[in-house]
């Protein structure tokens, strides 16, 4: 009887596999010519005794309908019928192995007696049901799920799956699983008795960058006699190691860009404030915050509102939040910046104050308890290279960094209010004398680099958090690109966050060890504080007699 | 000349009343009863924050050098002393091993070599006060010989500040990392326990701030202290003149490092933990705000200054433990606005509405110039 | 503007600083003294600002939701109990100070409070001097053991080893590889000393499968590490120890979540992270991940049911948002040990520190996770061990649970097989056990 199985199993497999191609892909419910075989086998599951071999024989198999008799043994719906089985449908009527109904002799649709009992699933077999069942995911309809069961087979290290594989990835038509899928075969062929498989497969590995493949090809170098086979497994593991190598190198410079652009967006409003017009507005960091809690705002009135644009929050949010910390920034400016002109100290200290009054109201009125979560478009990222993701909401920060930068430099080179601004900032007394009202740009400009903080925040909120903390993290590093960066011009600005984002994330790697974070940073700060012992007005300092003149004065 | 002499003895009523009352009364009320223990050791905590913010005014009040970094000289007066104290209590901790506990759980079982020193107490207290001297002098050897002064050296220092507080805060450092250095047992063979050694403590605080003040109060009125303030007023026109205005400057800026460690060292028997918290930019902004609000340029201000505020916030974060941000950044805001010279600018100009009955509008701040805003910070 | 100083004006001087000074000083003190006679003054001492607000502020909250039902039952020995609120923000010396104004000036007979390890370890010499008691509601490290505090949080023993039993075993993925990372300070610091003596002594994982990483508190940037982890687990083998605590936990779980590091190929197994903390991130890509706790607020026990539609209705009458308002282990704790006190000084009849702990031995109270005890010996506790899934839904899901409750390691059989505590029966604490005798810790030397 086993014998005979093992030889019909074998035949079904060949017919099997020329009549696969016509098989459509991902087929794992939909019935396809379920052959005599797979009854005779199925007919075996209900006895005690043969349940076992059966359970083995239908592993091999790579027939579609194996998936649904497995899975109706395993949940208790297979019940005898005639000489064979049936699957208990969700109708409560018994449906044959290709799924059609079973009809009576009087053509009516069968369902179990009263009191039978299901086909019993035996204890000890329950385990291989469910690898079985595993290994047939490759040809379920997600593609993720397919992707998923792909990658565990190439990694249990059961040769007896290779046929499984090799079936599911004549069917594959999505690129990104044939790839999963070649790359298990391969892991799993890199198994094998013969050595010219093993070089094949090694050589196959290298070719897909197979990076999860890399211990396994390592430990296989070790132990591998034959020296052909030794030389392709080296040149697997030489090339996936460049690989990881380049791309670590392109994850690390991305890094570098999207921490610049986190750095920029922060310190772009303190780049105006305090960069052209000199006051040190220690509430700069709880600008920021007041941005990020716009955008918390902002979503959970979708959140109850209007739930069907989740996602459109985000759209409003951002230009909310610059009007919102524009407006606080105007009214700061009104009522009290304006007291403290050329006392830079009293500016100091009442900012600190206004700072912690900001803070701890966020906190007395939002708790500390609050996130926001980004709208779906910025959720994962665009895959650049195998195994290296670009966050989409990291994109989107540097892509909104660089245009805030352009918005600003037009306001101020080509807009009439942007001359004014400038013109006051360079020479507020002939300003004044050419009949510009120097207190309302004054009032206009803090509340633009407010804004500008104000936006940051929003942004910000999608990849940190939203606490009445954040502005105190912040306010350290802005103060920095914008010392760093000279102060009065924007540009030093850019370059200043630029430097210290890439100079931060090539570091870290460069130190590595638990503590490559800190160690990277507090380098970039010794850098930062030797270039400014050698250059104290920055990167790119403002010139004209007026702003050396204050330089000195300081 | 009598017109200077009489206004000395003016504050020298304060001065005297002052000390009466820290020196003298306090400590005795303790020991009568009146004043819980408690509150004489929030007062030593008190005492020593003043004697860092003395420090603070003498380069900043006086001479114009704004430094946002004093925080780390007084840490490494606290760890100097902290780490002698851990040493003298080795074996009682709980892991009952000869090392500090922190570094049991940092798998360290061997004494770091430079922790070695600090088992001798001269050397502990030594390092505390002469050590920040000496960072302070070579930050400013760096940087004051290349004229570099104003914002710059403020965000320089904030910048050197922000690095030793992320250093600190490594275990890597053999230093207790974010958990500090703490559960001090004895200091000196005097076990921190026992009530009379915080008293001693107490009193040792107040004359080390007494003398502390002496001794500033000497250098303000010295020929010093007038090329301080001409520094603070015009650097170049002294340069010009023939000084050495650097020389001053890495002068003074040690002496402030070295009351600064000063205070650190008298600070952590007191409040029995040090931790990398009391280091970096935050709590040397701070130090700023003890010393404008209280008035800069004044001495008393630096000590009013610290002390009051302070003492605000350990009581309003028992009363008001919700909202006393709200009341303290409030407070900034007010008297700031104000009496931009602090709260000893609230004094004198009640005794100039008082003696001359100015109108209290006219005696509120100057009208605020707009122009040419200055970077004179 | 000339003054001449007279004997009279010092006097005056003196006299007005002086008053300033007393009434600063006394005022509080007096406004205290009034209501000292009525009720019993209990301390809470929670970080309601700064960093750890996030993990802390709720626990504030259930402490007192325990203390008005205690008060709605008729109090303790007939009196009223009052809570004092202190704020530390998240500052380690604010919480030695406050620790100390709680002991002394304030006279509590219990404080409740603590989070981090770092928090403990600055109040317990203030705790061991004054003779205070503390009970201390949050998972730690061990390696502690001390006679004026009831640590009701898990050891080791009852959350990071049947954690990484779980992810070796084939249920939990067959797990080889570890990556161990923390906030820098001591919990993490030592649980990762615990278990990579675990790992590699008793499970035998080798050294290079286990690596180590620590950033500060408040850390906002894990590109570099998350891309590291993904390398480390590229084969499909490893799982992710994460021990960071307070807001550091969002931007990680954030940067998982964009770097498309999903839990069926590298889990994450958390130890200071809940359903607290979870509810202000997206929960969907976060699906799978796991936890390790004494309590889940999805158990369906009747006394957890009861509990949180109590909080529920707490929430509502205090102004927390639905959204906020969800029950973890530590809240679980800390609701517990309030009771437990509560209990305790009704079966000593007294107040008295020393009268409560011996009340406190061998205690038994109802817990939301069933029944809960104070171990007649070591100040810890019994407890069950749940280990828990996220779910798509915020909550989650219990994939294994301890047959029954496990009984308290403080000091780890991993790292030190011999060392135990007992402070009953006038023990002295920690000992080591040296040819069946005790040798007490506080006796060496």
């Amino acid at each position: 009887m086993a014998l005979r199985t093992e030889v019909v199993s074998r035949v079904a497999v060949g017919l099997l596999v020329c009549a696969g191609g016509l098989l459509p892909r991902g087929a794992a419910a939909a019935p396809g010519a379920a052959g005599p075989d797979i009854r005779v086998i199925a007919g075996q599951l209900a006895e005690p005794a043969t349940q076992a071999t059966a359970i083995a024989a239908l592993g091999g198999l790579t027939d579609p309908a194996v998936e649904p008799l497995l899975r109706a043994l395993k949940d208790g719906a297979l019940y005898r019928w005639n000489t064979g089985v049936a699957v208990l449908g969700d109708d409560g009527a018994l449906r044959d192995l290709a799924g059609r109904p079973v009809l009576d002799s009087r053509g009516q649709a069968v369902v179990p007696r009263e009191g039978q009992e299901a086909v019993a699933l035996e204890e000890a077999s329950f385990g291989r049901v469910q690898a079985i069942l595993e290994r047939l995911q490759v040809f379920t309809g997600d593609p993720e799920a397919r992707r998923s069961a792909a990658f565990k087979l190439g990694s249990l290290r059961d040769v007896t799956a290779v046929p499984v594989l090799a079936k599911a990835l004549e069917q594959e038509r999505d690129a990104r699983t044939r790839t999963v899928l070649e790359e298990a075969l391969a892991k799993l062929r890199l198994l094998a008795p013969v050595a010219a498989t093993r070089a094949d497969a090694a050589r196959a590995l290298g070719r897909l960058r197979s990076e999860s493949a890399l211990a396994e090809l390592r430990t296989v170098l070790e132990r591998e006699a034959d020296p052909t086979t030794r030389q392709s497994v080296q040149a697997a593991v030489q090339s996936i190691d460049s690989f990881v190598f380049h791309r670590s190198v392109v994850g690390y410079l991305f890094n570098g860009v999207s921490l610049g652009a986190v750095l920029l967006i922060m310190s772009l409003g303190l780049a105006v404030t305090f960069g052209l017009m000199g006051i040190i507005n220690m509430a700069h960091g709880e600008m920021l915050m007041i941005g990020s809690y716009t955008a918390w705002v902002v979503q959970e009135l979708f959140a109850t509102h209007f739930v069907a644009h989740l996602d459109y929050y985000f759209v409003i949010a951002l230009p909310l939040s610059f009007l919102t910390a524009g407006l606080v920034g105007l009214a700061l400016e009104l009522g009290i910046i304006r007291f403290l002109y050329g006392r830079p100290l009293e500016t100091l200290i009442v900012t600190w104050g206004i700072g912690m009054i900001f803070s701890q109201s966020a906190r007395l009125y939002f708790g500390d308890q609050t996130s926001v979560n980004p709208p779906t478009w910025f959720r994962g990222g665009v895959e650049v290279l195998r195994g290296l993701i670009f966050p989409w909401s990291r994109i989107f920060i540097v892509v909104l960094a660089l245009g805030a930068l352009a918005a600003l430099y037009l306001l101020l080179r080509y807009t009439y209010a942007g001359l004014r601004v400038q013109a006051v900032m360079q020479n507020r007394s002939m300003a004044a004398c050419l009949g510009i009202s120097t207190r309302r740009i004054d009032a206009l400009t803090f509340a633009l680099g407010t804004g500008l903080a104000g936006i940051g925040g929003c942004a910000l909120a999608l990849i940190g958090t939203v606490d009445p903390e954040v502005g105190k993290t912040y306010i350290v590093d802005a103060f920095m690109v914008v010392v760093l960066g000279g102060v009065g011009k924007l540009v030093g600005a850019v370059v200043a966050s630029l430097g210290i984002g890439l100079a931060n994330k090539l570091l870290e790697p460069a130190i590595g060890g638990t503590a490559g974070a800190i160690y990277a940073k507090v380098a970039v700060l010794a850098i930062v504080i030797w270039f400014l012992q050698w250059k104290p007005t920055g990167l790119f300092p403002s010139r004209g007699r007026a702003a050396t003149e204050a330089a000195e004065a300081g | 000349m009598t017109a200077g002499v009489r206004t000395r003895d003016a504050q020298l009523l304060w001065v005297a009343a002052g000390g009466a009352v820290f020196v003298v009364i306090l400590p005795l009320a303790n020991l009568a009863g009146f004043v819980s223990d408690y509150y004489l050791n929030l007062f030593g905590k008190y005492l020593a924050l003043a004697v860092l913010a003395l420090g603070m005014d003498l380069i900043w009040g006086y001479m114009g050098v704004l430094s946002l970094g004093q925080a780390i000289f007084f840490g490494i007066g606290a760890y100097s002393i902290g780490m002698h104290m851990l040493l003298e209590g080795s074996g009682k901790g709980v892991y009952g091993e000869p090392v500090p506990d922190f570094m049991v759980w940092n798998q360290v079982y061997q004494l770091p070599l430079f922790w070695k020193p600090y088992k001798f107490a001269p050397v502990a207290l030594a390092a505390a006060v002469l050590l920040p001297a000496a960072l302070a002098a070579l930050i400013g050897l760096l940087t004051f010989r290349r004229r570099l002064r104003g914002t710059y050296f403020a965000i320089l220092t904030q910048a050197i500040a922000f690095a030793v507080w992320l250093m600190f805060n490594r275990n890597e450092m053999r230093l207790g990392g974010t958990n500090g250095l703490t559960d001090f047992k004895s200091i000196l063979g005097f076990s921190l326990s026992a009530p009379a050694t915080l008293r001693g403590l107490y009193l040792i605080t107040a004359l080390a701030l007494a003398a502390a003040l002496v001794l500033a109060r000497w250098l303000v009125r010295s020929k010093t202290g007038l090329v301080l303030q001409a520094i603070r007023d015009n650097e170049r026109r002294l340069e010009f003149l023939g000084y050495d205005t650097s020389g001053y400057k890495i002068f003074v800026f040690a002496i402030s490092g070295a009351l600064a460690g000063l205070a650190g060292m008298l600070y952590a028997p007191q409040v029995g933990i040090i931790t990398p918290s009391q280091i970096g930019v935050l709590p040397s902004l701070e130090i700023v705000i003890w010393v404008a609000f209280g008035g800069r340029g004044t001495l008393w201000g630096a000590l009013l200054g610290a002390v009051s505020i302070n003492w605000l916030r350990s009581v309003l974060t028992g009363t008001y433990p919700r909202l006393w941000p709200i009341i303290l950044g409030g407070l900034f805001v007010t008297v700031i606005m104000l009496f931009p010279e602090g709260l000893l600018g609230i004094g004198s100009r009640l005794q100039a509405v008082l003696a001359r009955r100015v109108p209290l509008a006219r005696a509120a701040a100057p009208a605020a110039q707009a122009y040419p805003p200055s970077d004179k910070i | 503007m000339s003054v001449r100083v007279t004997r009279r004006d010092f006097l005056k001087g003196t006299a007005a600083v002086g008053a300033g000074l007393a009434a600063g000083v006394g005022f509080p003190a007096v406004i205290r003294a009034q209501g000292e006679k009525e009720a019993i003054k209990v301390g809470v001492l929670h970080s309601l600002s700064g960093t750890m607000a996030i993990s802390e502020a709720p626990i504030k909250e259930i402490v007192l939701m325990a203390i008005d039902e205690i008060n709605k039952t008729g109090g303790v020995l007939g009196r009223k109990v009052e809570p004092i609120v202190e704020d530390p923000a998240s500052n380690w010396d604010l919480f030695a100070e406050k620790s100390k104004k709680l002991l002394l000036q304030d006279k509590v007979a219990a404080v409740f409070g603590c989070w981090t390890s770092v928090s403990r370890k600055s109040v317990l010499p203030v705790f061991e001097k004054y003779n205070g008691l503390l009970f201390y509601p949050v998972q730690y490290e061990g390696e502690e053991c001390s006679k004026n505090v009831i640590y009701t949080g898990a050891t080791i023993n009852q959350q990071a080893t049947p954690a990484i039993d779980y992810l070796m075993s084939p249920e939990g993925g067959g797990k080889r590889k570890f990556y161990l990372l923390g906030s820098d300070y001591v919990y993490p610091r030592t649980t990762n000393k615990i278990l990579r003596l675990y790992l590699t002594k008793v499970k035998k994982v080798p050294e290079s499968d286990i690596a180590e990483e620590y950033t500060p508190f408040h850390h906002q940037d894990y590109q570099t590490i998350v891309g590291k982890i993904k390398s480390f687990g590229a084969a499909g083998d490893a799982a992710v120890i994460n021990t960071i605590n307070g807001d550091s936990n969002v931007p990680f779980f954030k940067e998982l979540a964009n770097q498309g590091l999903t839990a069926d190929r590298t889990p994450t197994m958390s130890f200071s992270f809940a359903e607290v903390e979870l509810q202000t991130l997206d929960v969907k890509p976060l699906v799978g991940h796991l936890a390790s706790w004494n309590y889940f607020m999805s158990l369906r026990t009747p006394e957890n049911l009861r509990w949180v539609k109590a909080y529920k209705a707490w929430c509502a009458k205090h102004g927390t948002p639905d959204k906020q308002c969800v029950t973890d282990d530590p809240m679980m704790h800390a609701y517990v040990h309030v009771h437990l006190w509560a209990k305790a000084v009704a079966k000593a009849e007294s107040t008295d520190v020393d009268a409560v702990l011996r009340a406190l031995e061998g205690l038994e109270i109802d817990s939301p996770v069933g029944k809960y005890k104070v171990d007649p010996k070591n100040h810890h506790t019994w407890k069950p061990v749940y280990i828990g899934k996220i779910r798509s839904d915020g909550q989650f899901e219990v994939v294994w649970k301890s047959k029954g409750w496990v009984h308290p390691e403080p000091w780890s059989t991993v790292t030190y097989p011999s060392r135990e505590c007992d402070w009953s029966n006038g023990g002295k604490g920690t000992y080591d056990l040296v040819e069946g005798k005790h040798v007490w810790l506080s006796e060496r030397k």
